[in-house]
């Protein structure tokens, strides 16, 4: 089984079922498989191999799903780019993994020009959109994605005359790579996951049997599909034979809510900061969303009082909070009718996978107890792209000899029960809106600011964030700089996530004995000042 | 002109345009990866407070808030529409 079967099961299944729906496009299951056959016979055509990256950096699209598949069809491994990524880690992560091809969007030639001559490992660069828009100078051999569309015509005609199999011969077996994701690392430069087809078909097939999916489901997708928890909306509604009605973002939230009550959509997945920004709509009550059968939270946990809140706006539906991480995808759910007495837990391991924590041993600890979290089961990745010392570190030997588990580096604890409770991370990562974050990353950017002299990024707690970010920052003698600065520069320079929530300019940092920075006294103030306004609150009352 | 230039100096003042391209009249400002649902609600506010009447949760949509020219319509509409209110109230009196 790969995980292009899933497109082309139901397209035999349900071949004139929606199986997408795009800015007013509907498209049938047959659609999408037809469409995604030329685009992998032409990648074929233009020389991709088997297991040769190719990356997709588009806002969620027809064309980013169509390209999915297509890539995976051509035995290839697609990567799907955060549509907010900019030039320097593009061109650092096409590197990385040497692509061989780029598909993007002529509204991202502003990103994507900085990169030709870059990466000597691309081949040519696919452009969606409105052609007008590309000055040829800029970029070395443009094929537009009409052309490809085009092309297909005329392969289609071949292909009846042949009268032989629709489907584009693979290769390919599960053990094979579908694709890599990239997520923060400790150093400040993104690591690559590598997810086999076995990896992701077991992620799906867990999900949907918790979520008890059927093909009359319709779920609202507004995650990028860069995010795994976007991508796998339109993974799983494919393997089940649902339709997925996709947003380019949910940046307007009543465009939304319009839509699902357009589609009758029965599914909605969402992350913390999505529900605070619902739960301020004064007037969502009166919208018709009888169909909406669930709601799912990741990323981060719901604050108990947004729990409540949300199932009484959305009380015809049953709210799954989980856990993961994109090593593994998933990692625990809590099953609905837990709701209510464990609140603050994300649940246990899903089907098909255990999960328990250890100590710094790798010994099992009982309840109540912090450790890190281990995982094990066919989701678990094979390791980080061209890093084999950090995969070691994080896929260690499991019970069964040559079997590998996942050590996430998440501390938790387990309730009697074996229900999980996040503590914290082991490493210094921030874990915000459910993306790892590496203050690393955040200091290189703050010290590429000409004027900071010293800079120190630390989490701090936060209720909708899970963590949020918090810069020190020691600006320069002869420098003013203001926090409306300090954000500008790191937002040209990072990713919305990773900017800074909080600056705070200070004339000095504590410092180690070895000089250093120490952040441990910066985070025990932050500890200080949080108990101290607990206790004030407390006495208020 | 006056109220497009307002717009476009607190869009370009706020949001961060890559590279030294202008943005466009009729740009998508989520296209060109300005804003998110944050830059939305601060946009909101600024032109709440700019032009003194209130954005109801409705009115959140790409039709009125997507572009430059998008915005300006939708706050012309809105001013004239809270001139009218105004002068009905008047005459009332």
């Amino acid at each position: 089984m790969l995980l292009q079967n899933f497109l082309e099961e139901s397209a035999y299944k349900f071949p004139n079922k929606v199986a997408l729906i795009h800015k007013g496009e509907r498209l049938n299951y047959q659609q999408m498989d037809e469409k995604s056959n030329n685009v992998a016979r032409w990648l074929r055509s233009q020389g991709i191999q088997r297991g040769d990256r190719v990356a997709v950096f588009l806002d969620n699209s027809i064309e980013s799903v169509v390209s999915l598949f297509g890539i995976l069809k051509a035995d290839a491994v697609f990567l799907m780019l955060s549509p907010t990524l900019k030039t320097q880690k593009l061109s650092y992560i096409l590197n990385n993994c040497q692509a061989r091809a780029l598909i993007t969007h002529t509204s991202k030639l502003y990103v994507v020009s900085g990169i030709f001559g870059s990466v000597s490992s691309l081949q040519f660069v696919i452009f969606t959109g409105d052609k007008g828009k590309i000055p040829m100078a800029h970029c070395p051999l443009p094929i537009f994605w009409d052309e490809i569309e085009s092309w297909t015509q005329h392969s289609t005609l071949h292909t009846q005359h042949a009268a032989f199999s629709p489907q584009p011969h693979t290769l390919n077996i599960d053990l094979d790579l579908a694709t890599i994701i990239y997520t923060s690392g400790s150093t400040g430069n993104p690591k690559g996951v590598m997810l086999t087809h076995l990896n992701m078909i077991s992620a799906a097939t867990s999900i949907i049997t918790y979520l008890r999916n059927v093909p009359e489901d319709i779920i609202i997708d507004v995650l990028p599909l860069s995010f795994d928890y976007g991508l796998y909306q339109v993974l799983m509604a494919f393997k089940f034979g649902g339709t997925v009605v996709l947003e380019q973002s949910f940046a307007y939230p009543y465009k939304m809510i319009k839509q699902m009550v357009r589609e009758k959509v029965t599914g909605f997945p969402g992350v913390p900061t999505m529900f605070a920004i619902l739960l301020q709509m004064e007037d969502i009550k009166k919208y018709d969303l009888g169909s909406l059968r669930y709601i799912t939270n990741t990323a981060a946990a719901l604050p108990v009082e947004h729990i409540r809140r949300i199932r009484e706006a959305f009380p015809q539906a049953t709210l799954y909070s989980m856990y993961g991480l994109t090593e593994c995808k998933r990692v625990s759910y809590l099953p609905p009718e837990e709701l209510d007495r464990r609140s603050g837990s994300v649940g246990r391991g899903m089907p098909n996978e255990e999960v328990w924590v250890v100590d710094e041993y790798g010994n099992r600890v009982g309840p109540g107890i912090v450790g890190e979290l281990v995982v094990r089961g066919s989701n678990v990745m094979r390791g980080y792209w061209g890093d084999p010392e950090t995969t070691d570190r994080v896929l260690r030997p499991g019970p069964i000899p040559g079997e590998k588990i996942l050590y996430t580096g998440d501390l938790f604890k387990t309730d009697a029960e074996g229900f999980l409770y996040f503590v914290g991370r082991k490493d210094d990562m921030i874990k915000t809106r459910g993306e790892r974050v590496s203050p690393k990353e955040v200091e290189n950017a703050l010290y590429a600011l000409e004027g900071i002299l010293e800079a120190a990024v630390i989490p701090i707690p936060d209720e909708i964030l899970g963590q949020a970010i918090k810069a020190f920052i020691v600006p320069r003698n002869g420098y003013s700089l203001t926090d409306k600065s300090v954000l500008k520069h790191c937002k040209k320079q990072l990713e919305e996530f990773a900017v800074p929530k909080v600056i705070e300019f200070r004339d000095s940092l504590p410092k180690t004995s070895s000089g250093k920075i120490d952040k441990l006294t910066l985070k025990q103030e932050i500890e200080d000042k949080a108990r101290f306004t607990l206790l004030n609150n407390g006495e208020n009352k | 002109m006056q109220l497009e230039n307002t717009i476009r100096k607190f869009i370009e003042e706020n949001f961060i345009l890559e590279g030294d391209n202008r943005l466009g009249e009729e740009d998508s400002l989520l296209e060109k990866g300005l804003i998110d649902s944050t830059g939305v609600l601060e946009l909101v506010a600024f032109i709440e407070e700019t032009y003194k009447f209130k954005i109801e949760d409705e009115e959140l949509v790409p039709e009125n808030l997507d572009s430059i020219k998008n915005i300006c319509q939708f706050v012309e509409i809105k001013l004239s529409s809270t001139a009218t209110l105004q002068n009905r109230i008047t005459a009332a009196r």
